[in-house]
């Protein structure tokens, strides 16, 4: 539930999603749901000449199950207040 | 897109997948559920390769693809997708997800 609340803080942002089989996806993020499905608008994917299959596709939706990382601009987190917030919940609320 | 992340504003268009064995598929959203199964008409398939362009295969009928094996739908600008030269294209197969 943290990360969910987490990324919702952030939509709107600029973020860049990793996904399993090395895809790189940047663009806005527009939304995330409990599984952490992504939807980015305004996407553009990295290394086009290698990854040609998305350049007619401007908005996407990415599942959660095959996100590797994602990509966050800084100073969107307060880490301090994260650690926090993570250790809470490590204890039980 | 709506604000929620269901499909519902992309049934009837053109959608892009990639599924999780690196397929491409592009076709017309029929039906989804929330587990991320696809209903897709007149589907095609767009095979990549480094040595000759992209090959497209026709499937007539419905896929049905299975929400585990999706990776990512986007939703295509048919504009811009009329204008790829995909005869041109040359590309490595997009690796499969390894969980």
């Amino acid at each position: 539930m943290l990360f969910f609340s987490l990324f919702k803080t952030l939509v709107g942002k600029e973020v860049t999603v990793e996904l399993k089989n090395d895809l790189c996806i940047s663009g806005a993020l527009h939304s995330v749901d409990q599984y952490l499905n992504i939807k980015l608008t305004n996407t553009r994917v990295h290394n086009e000449q290698k990854y040609p299959h998305m350049m007619s596709v401007r908005n996407c939706f990415i599942r959660g199950s095959v996100v590797r990382y994602v990509h966050l601009p800084p100073g969107a987190v307060d880490v301090e207040v994260l650690h926090d917030a993570t250790r809470r919940e490590a204890r039980g609320g | 897109m709506s604000l929620e992340t269901g499909f519902a504003s992309l049934v009837g268009t053109q959608i892009s997948v990639i599924t999780s064995d690196g397929k491409h598929y592009v076709g017309l959203l029929r039906g989804y559920d929330q587990t991320t199964n696809l209903l897709l008409q007149e589907c095609q398939e767009r095979v990549y390769s480094t040595k000759s362009g992209v090959q497209v295969i026709q499937n007539p009928g419905i896929y049905c693809i299975r929400g585990d094996n999706v990776a990512v739908v986007g939703e295509v600008d048919e504009e811009a997708d009329a204008q790829l030269d995909l005869a041109a294209t040359k590309a490595p197969p997009l690796a499969p997800i390894h969980h």
